[in-house]
């Protein structure tokens, strides 16, 4: 039986789809007999669905340092 | 007589009290907004390049608007009031900066007349006209216009974060970094980033639980 905190990390993993078959087949095992991991499991996937539709753009690490080295000499 | 006067000199005496209330309640209001630079490019870089990115759909020109936007902010920071938040002042600036960007290219009429052509494939075709009508029943407008007010809500949760969470959960999330080269970049295991991701991902759906799930 894999603890409520395994199954999390494991639905979090599918949500990049980064589980394996394995770890995809305990989590369909621990959302059958838990009360609460389901509800977590959909508003997850609810928020990778989110996430894909909002289309979110986001600046590097690199160009924000750049940004912030440019702003530090202008000051 | 004398009574009378001592009475006048108190209220005068109350009416500039009260004035004097009111400016201290002002003067303490003033410092809720304050702008700290330093974590401007942290904070907001990111929302106000969705924001830009939105406007303008060109990932290189909305960088350039965001980064000008700084610069105007860093410039006019004196004249910051303190009225708005930080976020909103510079919101503010960047609206200026997108319009004088689409003012810049349209500036050449030469320019404008080459883009009301058409494109050669509909030409072909006969009723080229009666296509380009906007269409009435259409809904697409709308759902661009609620995508864009979702990812904003996103963006401004992100940046409630932690700053380490943040930075993983946009490396993972937006840009689609692999597990093993955030790992070897930020100098951390697996599970640390799985930890990390988990918190980020709660704490979000906490935060957009209130208005879009």
């Amino acid at each position: 039986m894999t603890s409520c905190e395994k199954a999390a990390t494991i639905c979090n993993k599918t949500q990049y789809r980064e589980a394996s078959f394995i770890e995809k087949m305990k989590l369909q095992f621990h959302l059958l007999m838990c009360k609460t991991c389901p509800d977590f499991s959909k508003q997850n996937s609810k928020l990778t669905a989110l996430c894909d539709k909002a289309n979110l753009k986001a600046l590097s690490e690199q160009e924000k340092l750049k940004m912030k080295e440019q702003l530090q000499n202008k000051s | 007589m004398a009574a009378l006067k001592f009475i006048q000199k108190e209220k005068k005496f109350q009416v500039v009290s009260s004035n004097s209330i009111t400016f201290d309640s002002n003067e303490k209001r003033m410092p809720v907004h304050q702008l700290n630079p330093d974590n401007w490019v942290d904070a907001y870089a990111d929302y106000l390049f969705n924001f830009a990115v939105a406007r303008v759909s060109d990932a290189e020109i909305a960088k350039d608007l965001v980064q000008e936007t700084f610069f105007a902010g860093l410039k006019s920071a004196k004249n910051y009031k303190g009225d708005a938040a930080e976020r909103t002042w510079l919101i503010a600036i960047l609206k200026r900066k997108v319009i004088d960007h689409y003012r810049k290219i349209n500036s050449n009429k030469g320019k404008a007349e080459v883009r009301m052509s058409y494109s050669s494939s509909s030409d072909s075709e006969g009723d080229w006209l009666e296509e380009r009508v906007a269409d009435p029943f259409s809904t697409l407008e709308n759902s661009v216009i609620e995508n864009e007010e979702l990812g904003l809500a996103i963006q401004s949760c992100i940046s409630k974060l932690p700053k380490k969470q943040a930075q993983v959960f946009a490396m993972k999330t937006i840009q689609g970094v692999s597990t093993e080269d955030i790992c070897n970049e930020l100098g951390i295991n697996p599970s640390n980033l799985w930890v990390m991701i988990h918190r980020a991902r709660t704490a979000l759906m906490g935060c957009l639980n209130d208005n879009w799930y």
